[in-house]
């Protein structure tokens, strides 16, 4: 799995494809990490085309949260499939990282 | 009387056979020409081989009367169809309601036609169709309808009837009573055609098979099951189903446990392995398959082995999830300490075990990303997932899966009786095409019992049974040497190549004697019935059992389908279809072409006149078997007119 990274004028956008699982999910830690050490905070995941994601994806979301945090940025989550947004419910976790429609609109009030 | 003649017939046959074989072996070969000499000694010796086993076959002929009556068992008659005309299946279903002796009527439709379901319902006929359970999972044809049957049936016994079959009233009066034995498990009897005229084109009725032959592996209690017109004993069925569960199970847990070995070290190897959580997800999972295969060596119970492996592995993957949920929580506790001001909530909800335990199990697990070893880890398993009911009573090794079947409860030790009396009158197919395509099938099914469940190396049985088995598999071989037995005469008459060194008196006195006997064997073991039809199908179908034994092979080894060609039966219409034959027309034209090639050499002193002479009756031989099927591809059917008026078509 590959994930790409545009610069957008106010954020980033990182994109992947497939399934974020105990495998892909190191490889999206990795890419948050490095836009984030460049000095990319204000980071917006599309997960229009992740169609799944273990424990081990949730817990890669809230680490890249908790990296972009640090750094004084952001991340936030858009287009979000439907198993992905049961895990989410089922842990709550929408309440820390609410999902946005579209990417344009995650980081659209500020 | 009868019977000391036909073994008198039959040792003297072998003795004639051996001398002229032998002989053919070691003197006369010509090897100059080995590659027609070889063939067709090898062909002669097949022959040679497959009469033996027609004389071992009549040795143990055996008449039997009527059994002493059966009072009080329960019965179940099964009407099996998928896609015969409702009428033709009602007027089966109707008079199997008819019959006499206290029984339930079953029509089971496996073509789940609603006409069909209500047409039984009003005459009060039981209606089956496969259950849920059978969706996208392997049908196994006929043996399947049979076994989802057998799961909501009760009787004792199941009488089997295609849909054209019409039960007589006493047929379970005349066959029940062999069942007081209770080590028999099945009772045959014979198929016989009413829409076939009295020359048999196609060769439909089966005399000799449902008669000397039948009647002589009965003799070896190697009667078999052909598919309809038998009855069955459930308790047999059952438990060839059973241990047919417990084997396959033990086999595909074994299968599955092997090939972890191979999965989990192709997932180390790979990039997946290089997060430390894969890597000690697979420690994990290969201390617990490498702990069942030692619990299997020392005879465990598979079920418990299997359940300890998924239960082990089913704790790994929840510590798993379990350690990525307290990382998680550990981040989320930072994300809170330097966010103080949004005074929101954040951390793990109070029922976080439950979402554990559902991102834990199979569907949403991390093993998921290691498909491969989640699909060999699924396989070590007691369920037989894979197959629609766990028992499976009728074998589906074949496509033939009565001799499969039968062939398995002789192993076990049951019992056979084949019972030489018309008890159902049946259709057989009305134009050639239809009849390939049903002689194939039976080839195709009885190559591949052979090549998966060879009866000469099964357990259980004895020789006799396994030698009446054999000889049945043995029979569909003919094509190849049919081939050989057309080509000799050709190459001798155009080339002059001989494949015996003289045609002196040596051959002759061996031959000649050897080839008179043999077919006084036929004569007196057949006793008058017309067994010519069957001698010339058995080499002038060569294409069709070359076909069948090349497709079992490649169904058996290389997994490749049988591939049956589903034609459309309208060409029928158009006339004669001299496509099907057309292998046969060919070596026809070869055959004549060869006659006038071969008069014109012996004219010229090219061929010497003996030669010539034995070459041009072999021609003529060849020719004769082979004008059947001119005879078969013009068959217009059945008494056209009378068919047309009545609804009874097949």
């Amino acid at each position: 799995m590959q994930f790409s990274i545009e610069q957008r004028e106010r954020y980033t956008e990182v994109s992947g494809k497939g399934r974020l699982n105990m495998v892909t999910a190191p490889l999206l830690r990795e890419v948050v990490a490095q836009a984030v050490g460049d000095g990319r905070t204000r980071i917006v995941l599309n997960l229009g085309e992740i169609i799944f994601m273990d424990s081990s994806g949730l817990g890669a979301l809230i680490g890249c949260l908790k990296v972009a945090r640090q750094a004084g940025g952001d991340l936030r989550i858009a287009c979000v499939q439907p198993q992905v947004k049961m895990v989410l419910e089922l842990t709550s976790m929408h309440r820390v990282l609410a999902p946005h429609p579209t990417v344009e609109e995650a980081f659209g009030n500020d | 009387m009868t019977r000391f003649l036909t073994r008198l017939l039959v040792v003297l046959t072998v003795i004639l056979g051996v001398n002229y074989i032998a002989w053919r072996w070691i003197e006369s070969l010509n090897w100059d020409a080995w590659w027609i000499a070889v063939p067709l000694i090898v062909a002669e010796t097949y022959s040679l081989i497959d009469v033996t086993l027609f004389g071992l076959t009549v040795w143990r002929l055996k008449h039997r009367g009527q059994p002493e009556p059966m009072s009080g068992a329960t019965v179940d008659v099964f009407v099996t169809t998928y896609d015969e005309p409702t009428d033709l299946v009602m007027a089966t279903a109707l008079a199997a309601k008819r019959i006499r002796y206290p029984h339930t009527t079953w029509i089971l439709d496996d073509g789940s036609r609603p006409e069909l379901r209500i047409l039984a319902e009003t005459h009060g006929l039981g209606y089956l169709t496969r259950s849920a359970e059978w969706v996208d999972r392997p049908r196994h044809a006929k043996a399947g309808n049979l076994n989802n049957a057998l799961m909501v049936t009760e009787g004792e016994f199941l009488l089997i009837l295609d849909a054209d079959q019409i039960p007589a009233r006493d047929i379970l009066d005349k066959t029940l009573g062999y069942f007081n034995d209770s080590r028999v498990s099945l009772v045959q009897t014979p198929q016989y055609f009413t829409n076939v005229p009295a020359d048999d084109p196609l060769g439909s009725q089966a005399p000799l098979f449902y008669g000397p032959i039948q009647q002589g592996k009965d003799g070896w209690n190697a009667a078999f099951f052909c598919g309809s017109n038998a009855v069955l004993r459930r308790e047999a069925l059952m438990q060839l189903g059973l241990v047919g569960y417990v084997r396959d199970v033990e086999q595909s847990v074994r299968r599955a446990l092997k090939a972890s070995k191979t999965a989990i070290r192709r997932a180390r190897a790979s990039n997946e392995a290089s997060a430390p959580l894969v890597s000690g997800l697979l420690d994990e999972i290969e201390a617990a398959t490498e702990q069942a295969s030692r619990d299997i060596r020392a005879q465990q119970p598979l079920s418990e082995v299997t359940y300890t492996v998924r239960r082990k592995v089913n704790a790994a993957v929840q510590t798993l999830v379990q350690a990525d949920f307290s990382s998680l929580d550990a981040d989320l506790a930072e994300i809170a300490a330097m966010d103080l001001a949004a005074g929101e909530e954040f951390g793990l909800p109070p029922e976080i075990d439950r979402a554990i335990d559902v991102m834990s199990n199979r569907d949403w697990s991390p093993l998921g990303a290691l498909e491969s070893v989640q699909a060999v880890l699924d396989a070590i398993s007691v369920e037989r997932t894979s197959e629609a009911q766990p028992i499976m009573p009728l074998a589906t090794i074949s496509v033939t899966e009565d001799m499969a079947t039968s062939m398995r409860m002789h192993s076990m030790g049951w019992r056979s009786v084949y019972h030489h009396e018309v008890l159902a009158l049946g259709l057989a197919p009305e134009d050639l095409k239809t009849m390939l395509t049903q002689r194939l099938r039976w080839a195709q099914g009885t190559m591949q019992v052979f090549l998966r469940e060879n009866p000469l190396v099964q357990s259980g049985m004895k020789i006799g049974q396994r030698l009446m088995y054999f000889a049945t598999m043995w029979s569909y071989l003919s094509g190849f040497a049919a081939v050989v037995y057309f080509a000799a005469p050709i190459i001798y008459l155009i080339l002059g190549i001989l494949p015996v060194n003289s045609l002196s008196t040596d051959f002759f006195i061996r031959f000649i004697p050897f080839m008179i006997i043999n077919q006084l064997l036929f004569a007196v073991a057949g006793r008058g019935i017309p067994t010519w039809r069957g001698q010339q199908y058995s080499l002038a179908l060569f294409p069709t059992w070359i076909k069948a034994c090349t497709t079992a092979a490649g169904n058996v080894w290389f997994n490749r389908p049988l591939g049956f060609a589903v034609t459309p039966k309208v060409r029928g219409e158009g006339g004669p279809q001299w496509n099907l034959i057309r292998p046969q027309l060919v070596v026809m034209v070869l055959l004549l072409a060869a006659v006038l090639i071969g008069i014109g050499r012996l004219a010229v002193g090219l061929n010497e006149p003996v030669g010539t002479l034995v070459n041009v009756a072999w021609v003529i031989f060849d020719l004769v078997i082979l004008s059947v099927l001119v005879k078969a591809v013009r068959y217009g059917g059945f008494s056209r007119t009378e068919r047309n008026n009545s609804a009874v078509q097949h």
